[in-house]
């Protein structure tokens, strides 16, 4: 395997814990450009005007307006926006496609439709084709003609993916491989024309095939009965001596691990924005029910336990979005390098595998961010949100299985520490050195870096760092303790992937706001949102430190590791109440999130 | 054939207009722009009309600063051949714009004008019809059905009055003015928007058109509409006349 080029300090995956991003390497949505924003509207007035009309019957799956609006969709281009030019595509890039999507999301179901097509029904064939493949099926699917699907789960193997059991047998005369198993739980089931099925050759290597659904032996069981995301279709499909061309095989005998772990990052990835989209629009349900309704002679949005649920819905999703953004730019970045990876036939692209672990800490977040935005604008709306006259009780129904599906926020947040450490033993990533220095800094008696006296933002900066050696300390000190069985100590590895999260979410909303400051003469709504997310992230980040040192340590030692942790997230609690409010009165002038964020 | 059709940039219809403190106008910082939506419908008639004939030239053109770029982007991503942007920051009002769209008429020579029957920022419903007047040539306002007739030598449109529909027949070159509805304007859709970015774009400054932009008219204040008024029950027929009658002095 040839020598990976390194890459620069900030788009090494994970590297974001070790070292201190410059604000001028952040992308943030500030930088879209007029085009980009046009191409967002498009999805935007297509949802207002053609999907949300047909809601009902979409929820319902009357008659074919699923299939109807996904081709229309397409025909905007809003299907194959990933897909390279040679295929049809438009060959944009993340940061692009995340601003469109969050679109698309709006509204549940349909959204799910869509992204699963793009994402992780498309990816596969795009990354891990051969040419021969790609022009048979891409263009296809680019265009909306045809629908993916990806079809890994089955009954008996949900989180543990790979204890698949579906099998692939070569045919006698060696031209087809003859598929028997079932898999659950398959987005895009009932409409799919090709799915990429992960089965056992010979019941042993796990293999992905490009399967379509006309093949012989191919079926699809019933619709499942779901809580949410009614207008997108979930059914088994079934393989019963399924033929499947030989040439149909993807990546490899024996790679289907690889193909599915990596296009799992890249819809893990996809999920998280659109979970941001879903949530703005959740956002501007709350803000617009709060103003219109009164009680006691005021509108809601005038009292101020409703004003403090608006501005932490705002705060949230402010430090979602800045991390999702952020990811994006990056991603794009090193797959413009055109590096691949060798561990496929043919060899697949490094960019969707370097930030495994961010795209994880965006699905967990961003699908969390999502549930608890939803669960508040139901709240808001009372007893009206418990009825389906308002979409809030949807909103709920359907952002409950972001935290399920592309695998578990459990899983995910056992990956978090897990692909550090793998990351470390690879050498792709710093972190034993880092680990080391962190623990002899600490337990030196050099005097902390004093914040007191500077401003709020240089402050909130220097707690996050401090945040950071935190987290590596912790860390060291799992490590120390469980050598490479840390990773059966779920509990403690998920205190340190919520540390991880709130660092990441936390810095790139800074990055973002200290990257506005340079360019924009008033950014005081962005220092709000930020310094209000870092404040409650204190907290946070006090109990996952605290839960996760009296598991590791015991007597002195803990008690020494505890005054450091209180010395390490030292921070003096801002009048939260007076920034919530604040931030809640000009939401309601400006009545959604993105014209919160606009210049005064 | 060549169809000449003028954006202009205005808020959002959906957006939520704000005025400065001082009544001096619009806050127009994070406020969304669009093009008017009347002449969003006139270069959508203008492509229909294009593929229903065949090949056309169709120029889209904008007056004011560098942002109405935005909008020409808009006017390319939909079909447009061609953008025109006329530089300017002076303050204008309807006979303003017309003579300046009277002097791109005269560098462009198109075979007609199609555009918005007004903007929907001032509502002036004007500028059209002044156009006409300078250019002396025919206008059909308020058309909400086009076709073109006699070798393309004359456009057939109804025309939207409160007494009803009017067909008429005008001669070509003349200003058609779009209303409502004459149909809906497509999506831009995403390939449309990168087939833009190749198309051209040409920037000129007003001066170089020979001539002055004088507006006519100062706008001299905004204010916001009187918020809504609690509305009260009235218990019988004769107390809700009287109140017509004498508070609110409509009847």
């Amino acid at each position: 395997m040839p020598e990976l080029q390194p890459l620069p300090a900030h788009l090494i995956g994970g590297n974001f814990l070790l070292t201190e991003t410059d604000p001028g390497r952040v992308f943030t949505p500030e930088d879209l450009t007029a085009e980009q924003r046009l191409m967002a509207q498009t999805a935007e007035k297509f949802m207002e005007k053609e999907v949300l009309p047909h809601l009902e019957a979409l929820e319902h799956q009357e008659g074919d307006w699923s299939r109807r609006l996904f081709r229309q969709a397409g025909g905007l281009g809003l299907l194959g926006m990933g897909v390279p030019a040679d295929y049809d595509g438009l060959e944009l890039d993340r940061a692009t496609i995340v601003g469109v999507e969050e679109q698309l999301t709006r509204l549940g179901g349909f959204g799910v439709t869509c992204g699963a097509h793009s994402g992780i029904g498309s990816q596969p064939l795009q990354y891990f084709g051969t040419e021969a493949q790609k022009k048979k099926y891409l263009a296809k699917l680019a265009s909306g003609q045809w629908m993916g699907a990806y079809a890994l789960s089955e009954a008996g193997s949900g989180s543990d993916a790979l204890g698949l059991r579906t099998k692939a047998e070569l045919s006698a005369d060696g031209k087809h491989y003859i598929l028997n198993g079932t898999k659950m739980w398959i987005s895009n089931a009932a409409w799919a024309d090709l799915f990429t099925v992960f089965a056992r050759v010979d019941g042993q290597q796990v293999t992905a095939f490009l399967v379509e659904r006309t093949f012989p032996g191919v079926s699809t069981g019933k619709e499942e009965h779901k809580l949410g995301i009614k207008s997108s279709s979930t059914r088994r499909v079934i393989l019963e001596d399924a033929k499947v061309p030989v040439e149909n095989l993807l990546g490899g005998v024996g790679k289907g691990a690889y193909i599915a772990f990596n296009i799992l990052n890249s819809g893990r990835f996809k999920l998280g924005a659109g979970a941001m989209g879903a949530a703005k629009e959740a956002l501007r349900g709350a803000t617009q029910y709060a103003l219109e309704r009164h009680q006691f002679g005021r509108p809601l949005a005038g009292f101020g336990l409703i004003q403090q649920k608006l501005a932490e819905m705002a705060v949230r999703i402010f430090a979602g979005e800045s991390a999702v953004y952020r990811t994006a730019a990056m991603m794009d970045a090193v797959f413009a390098t055109g590096e691949t990876l060798a561990a496929t036939e043919p060899p697949f692209p490094r960019g969707l595998e370097e930030f495994a672990l961010e795209c994880s800490i965006i699905k967990v977040a961003c699908s969390e961010i999502l549930d608890d935005v939803a669960d508040e604008s139901l709240q808001i709306h009372g007893g009206y949100g418990y009825t389906e006259e308002f979409s809030a009780a949807r909103t709920v129904r359907d952002s409950r299985i972001n935290r399920i599906f592309e695998g578990t926020n459990e899983i995910n947040r056992l990956f978090i520490p897990g692909l550090l450490l793998r990351r470390a033993q690879r050498g792709r990533l710093p972190l034993i050195g880092a680990i080391t220095k962190v623990t002899q800094d600490l337990l030196s008696p050099a005097p902390l870096e004093d914040q007191s006296g500077e401003d709020l933002l240089s402050a909130a900066r220097g707690l996050l760092g401090n945040a950071k050696k935190l987290t590596l300390f912790i860390a060291g000190v799992a490590h120390q303790k469980f050598g490479d069985k840390m990773i059966e100590e779920q509990e403690v590895g998920a205190a340190l992937s919520d540390l991880i999260i709130d660092v990441y979410l936390g810095e790139s909303a800074w990055l973002r706001t200290a990257k506005a400051r340079s360019t924009r003469r008033e950014t005081s709504v962005l220092a709000d949102l930020t310094l209000q997310f870092i404040n409650d992230a204190v907290g946070r980040m006090e109990g996952h430190a605290r839960r996760a040192l009296a598991a590791l340590s015991q007597g002195d030692e803990l008690r020494a590791q505890l005054g450091m942790v209180r010395r390490l997230l030292r921070w003096t609690p801002l009048n939260t109440v007076a920034r919530g409010r604040s931030i809640a009165r000009r939401l309601c002038e400006r009545g959604s999130y993105p014209a919160l964020l606009a210049a005064p | 054939m060549k169809i000449l059709v003028p954006l202009k940039r205005v808020p959002d219809p959906d957006t939520k207009i704000r005025l400065k403190p001082d009544g001096t106008g619009v806050e127009t910082d994070g406020v969304k722009f669009s093009v008017n939506p009347f002449d969003a419908i006139a270069l959508e008639e203008a492509l229909r009309l294009e593929e229903k004939l065949g090949e056309m030239d169709i120029v889209v053109v904008s007056i004011g600063g560098e942002a109405s770029i935005e909008q020409l982007r808009v006017g390319l991503a939909m079909g447009a051949q061609r953008a025109l942007l006329i530089k300017t920051g002076a303050a204008l009002d309807s006979l303003a714009v017309a003579k300046i769209l009277a002097a791109v008429y005269q560098r462009e020579q198109p075979d007609f004008v199609l555009m918005g029957k007004q903007a929907i920022d001032d509502d002036a419903n004007q500028t059209g019809q002044m156009l006409a007047a300078l250019l002396g040539i025919g206008q059909a306002t308020f058309v909400s059905r086009l076709e073109l007739v006699e070798q393309r030598t004359r456009a057939r449109c109804a025309r939207e009055t409160d007494a009803g529909l009017e067909s008429i027949t005008v001669k070509l070159p003349a200003i058609i003015t779009a209303d409502l509805r004459l149909n809906e304007p497509r999506y831009v859709s995403l390939p449309g928007i990168m087939k833009a970015k190749k198309k051209p774009l040409e920037e000129l400054e007003l001066e170089a058109l020979g001539v002055a932009a004088v507006a006519r008219t100062t706008v001299l204040h905004y204010e916001a509409p009187p918020s809504r008024q609690a509305g009260v029950r009235v218990p019988t027929v004769e107390a809700l006349v009287d109140k017509l009658k004498n508070e609110a002095k409509v009847i």
